[in-house]
């Protein structure tokens, strides 16, 4: 046996400072938008103006007459696949004939300067023919229905509650917008340094498209302005490679915050029909629901998203009979595809809103019904799988229960709704409280094979024992390089860690989502420290590393680490899975669908000035069980701007988008939370192992972002009586 | 055209720039300072604030010409000190693209303002946002460089 030396300094369980910390606070950390080489060109992209539309002809005579340009590229110059997908291989690199949505790629350039490069963009001439568009999913062709069934589907009860929901489109809106560098290699291959959540996947797509082998595709990871979700799919990944391999140049690419709102994904807009059926004391008896999403025009992770959506479609509860179905559609609005939250967001919307409507029948209190219908460690989900770790959801909810209310708000103009627009002093203001709780599945499901690799290195650097560990995982802004660094020090005694760069000459990290990496790319680092460790005491017939002695089974110092060290390096790569996952019955939906489940509670107290509709959220205060908090600090953060996010979903943030046209691509008319829409954030964090995880960690980064949403739109339902089935709320949905 | 301005107490001469650039693309692009962020170009998120003759602003919406002759210090031109420290211990940095932006503002909020409350604090930086961090860590950041 051996021992984890939790003496270490900065292993885990502590918070230290993150490792790039220093270059981001002096300005000096290279984000994918920084990077600049020697002779580099500038590429720009030509977008569909038209949600759906035929193309007629390209013609590219004035636009590669302008003095500077270099390239004009258009789908007959993609050597390759002229598609990719991560899921379905449904979007082309460029449009083909036709185009499906409002901002769809049509045509690239290469120039030397970014304007010059977006001039000529404009120079090109696209003889449109326009179509209308569909922007109605359920007129749309359907993309996957997952159904979940179980119990009697006919079941009755005394006390009934029904409803619909609506979810508008959210934007995961990070700051650092899409952008990277591509450069010819000598091979004829190409180095691309991007900001994205995944690096293999992105290879395995851009080398398709290109028609070349993996190999030749080397992509390293430059610094990431935040993900949520929004940097799975490709953005400007195959358009700067094609752009640098016909140019011969390296090719910067970096969009601007319009076509940032163009160039990913969004959260997928639902509507969600619910009726819940309890028994006169509060039990639930049935859940039937059926969820509609907006795919837009092409897959992206849709089906992923339905099957959360469905899965995990009756909450953190207890409920014998259920009756669920969610569908995704194809539509010609933006494509959706990843956002923090991942389909649980939208069902707890409905699911939690609902379980107010009832207590509200039943005569009891929010938390009563929550704690009454709770699931608990060994309960069956809806699909048959048994949560067979902690489901701490009556605690979670007591917690937040149990904290002292926010003092009233001061008449400081600051703390009133309104704010410094001087709306009110305090006349019309009235307080509510709300309270949800969520459920997140942790890692990719049904039957993924999810896998994180890890190289570590063990060696002496001058004279000092020092470790490398090398993994391919996105470091989104989330703390995973400090997170690897805290495990191998923990795992290997060695305080002097390094985190290498991440890129692809290691094996696939799996994607930075899914609130998974810590699990499982944190899996890896410790099971590569493990097998680096058992390969040291082989080589000196020891037994046991404790700190910088290698000691025998009795317990004798056999070496030191320095010696046994001297006769080389140890390096171990682990290629790590976390525990199998398996398909759903696609009739029913029965199956051990998830790795994981996590679970977050939220208390949401807002003023409201009912007057003039707007409000002011005072305090959320969040409990979530995290298993084991890694780095808490960095879990604190994680929890308090995955509420933040939730807060916007809220009351403020939604692609409007209007016959397939989005209206407010920017950022002075797509609104998310600033410091003065953002309340003081109590968290508690509960460690309960799960027993299947390492050091019995849950993923953090989503449940957060899921019940806060429903949280604060409940506090709004008590302060002023309106029903409130969609969200973002508007002022005039309080007023009206 | 040329512009010629101080950058960080440096006398900068940019050549060949055309008169549609930003400041902030002068800066990142020109004169290897790419420490100013490009999340908006459109004066909303603050992650462009540089000073320009000791007043903070976006570099976006400052005209490359408007910049002749004027002084400008970037967030690379900050002493390193208390208000950086205070980030790097607060956990208030995450994805650190809004960073930058922060760190001059907190500066700027600093120097006018030693004991700032909360409601200065966050009226002071209402027009930097963060994704990531929700705001709570960056709130400690500056009651603990106030401190």
């Amino acid at each position: 046996m051996t021992t984890v030396d939790a003496s270490v300094r900065a292993g885990i369980g502590t918070s230290p400072r993150r490792p790039d910390g220093t270059l981001k606070v002096k300005g000096e950390f290279a984000f994918s938008s920084d990077l600049w080489h020697e002779d580099m060109l500038w590429g720009a992209t030509l977008r569909s103006p038209y949600p759906r539309a035929r193309i007629r002809g390209i013609d590219l005579t004035a636009a590669l007459a302008l003095p500077g340009v270099h390239a004009v590229l258009t789908q007959r110059d993609v050597p390759g696949a002229k598609r990719y997908g991560l899921e379905i291989v449904d979007q082309p690199v460029l449009a083909i004939d036709e185009v499906r949505y409002q901002g769809e790629p049509v045509a690239i350039v290469a120039a030397d300067h970014p304007e010059t490069a977006r001039r000529a963009a404009g120079h090109i001439a696209v003889d449109y023919l326009e179509l209308p568009p569909v922007t109605d999913p359920e007129a749309g062709e359907l993309l996957r229905r997952v159904p979940v069934r179980t119990g009697d589907p006919h079941a009755t009860a005394d006390v009934v509650v029904t409803g619909e929901y609506q979810v508008g489109m959210q934007d995961q809106a990070f700051l650092g917008p899409e952008s990277g560098l591509a450069v010819p290699a000598e091979d004829g291959g190409v180095d691309l340094y991007v900001a994205t959540q995944w690096l293999h996947v992105d290879r395995k797509q851009v080398a398709a498209c290109l028609g070349l082998p993996e190999e030749k595709v080397r992509l390293s990871l430059a610094g990431v302005g935040g993900a949520f979700g929004a940097r799975e799919d490709l953005s400007m990944q195959v358009h700067a490679s094609l752009l640098a391999l016909h140019t011969r140049r390296p090719v910067k690419m970096v969009y601007g915050r319009e076509e940032s709102f163009y160039g990913h994904v969004h959260r997928h807009p639902a509507t969600l029909r619910y009726e819940h059926g309890a028994t006169r004391a509060g039990d639930l008896v049935y859940v039937r629901a059926r969820i509609v999403l907006d795919g837009g025009a092409y897959a992206s992770s849709s089906t992923a998203v339905a099957a959360n959506a469905a899965t995990l479609g009756v909450g953190p509860y207890e409920v014998p009979n259920v009756d669920m179905e969610a569908s995704v559609y194809y539509t010609n609005n933006p494509p959706c595809g990843a956002m923090r939250g991942f389909g649980a967001v939208q069902a707890c919307f409905a699911y939690e809103s609902q379980m107010d409507k009832l207590a509200a029948a039943l005569g009891m209190t929010p938390v009563e019904v929550r704690i009454r219908n709770a699931m608990t460690a060994g309960s069956r989900m809806p699909t048959g799988q048994v949560v067979d770790g902690p489901a701490p959801v009556a605690a979670l909810l007591a917690r937040v229960r149990a904290r002292p209310a926010p003092p009233p708000s001061t008449l400081d103009s600051r703390e009133l709704p309104g704010g410094v627009s001087n709306t009110t002093h305090g006349e019309g203001v009235v307080r509510g409280v709300g309270y949800a709780i969520g459920i997140k599945n942790v890692a990719f499901s049904e039957g993924f094979d999810d896998y994180s690799t890890a190289r570590v290195r063990l060696e002496l650097i001058a004279g000092e024992p020092a470790v490398l560990v090398h993994t391919a995982a996105a470091e989104v802004g989330q703390g995973l390089v400090t997170v690897q660094a805290q495990i191998a020090r923990t795992e290997l005694g060695v305080e002097r860690v390094t985190v290498a760069t991440a890129d692809t000459s290691v094996g696939s990290a799996g994607s930075s989502s899914a609130s998974r990496q810590t699990y499982v790319t944190g899996g890896a680092v410790r099971a590569a420290c493990q097998a680096v460790r058992a390969t040291l005491l082989a080589r000196v017939g020891g037994a046991d590393l404790m700190g910088d002695k290698i000691v025998n089974a009795a317990g004798m110092v056999v070496a030191d680490l320095a010696e046994a060290l001297g006769d080389g390096p140890v390096e171990e790569t682990v290629r790590w899975r976390h525990r199998p996952t398996y398909p759903i019955d696609p009739e029913t939906g029965q199956g051990d669908a998830h790795v994981q489940y996590a679970f977050a509670a939220h208390r949401a107290t807002v003023d409201v000035d009912v007057e003039l509709g707007l409000v002011k959220v005072v305090e959320i205060a969040t409990a979530q069980d995290v298993g084991k908090a890694v780095n808490p600090l960095a879990v604190v953060g994680q929890i308090q701007g995955g509420t933040a996010q939730g807060l916007g979903l809220a009351l403020m943030e939604e692609v409007q988008v209007v016959d397939g046209v989005v209206r407010n691509p920017s950022f002075t008319d797509y609104l998310i939370p600033t410091i003065l829409d953002v309340p003081p954030m109590a968290v508690d964090v509960l460690e309960m192992a799960d027993p299947h995880a390492p050091y019995g960690l849950r993923g953090v980064g989503e449940p957060p972002t899921i019940s806060s949403t429903p949280a604060i739109v409940a506090a709004v339902r008590a302060a002023t009586g309106k029903a409130l089935g969609r969200v973002p709320i508007r002022p005039e949905h309080i007023t009206a | 055209m040329r512009v010629n301005c101080t950058v960080n107490g440096e006398k900068r001469q940019a050549d060949d720039v055309w008169p549609g650039e930003s400041l902030l693309y002068v800066l990142r692009e020109r004169l290897g300072l790419p420490g100013s962020k490009n999340a908006c170009e459109q004066g909303e998120c603050g992650s462009c604030t540089v000073y320009l003759d000791g007043t903070p602003v976006c570099s976006c919406l400052v005209a490359a010409g408007q910049a002749e002759g004027r002084d400008v210090v970037t967030v690379e031109g900050l002493e390193f000190g208390r208000v950086q420290e205070a980030f790097l211990e607060a956990g208030a940095v995450q994805c650190g693209f809004c960073t930058p932006g922060l760190v001059v503002a907190v500066h700027d909020l600093l120097a006018r303002n030693d004991k700032p409350s909360d409601p200065d604090i966050r009226e002071a930086l209402a027009g930097n946002l963060c994704r990531c961090t929700g705001y709570e860590k960056i709130l400690d950041a500056v009651r603990l460089a106030a401190r």
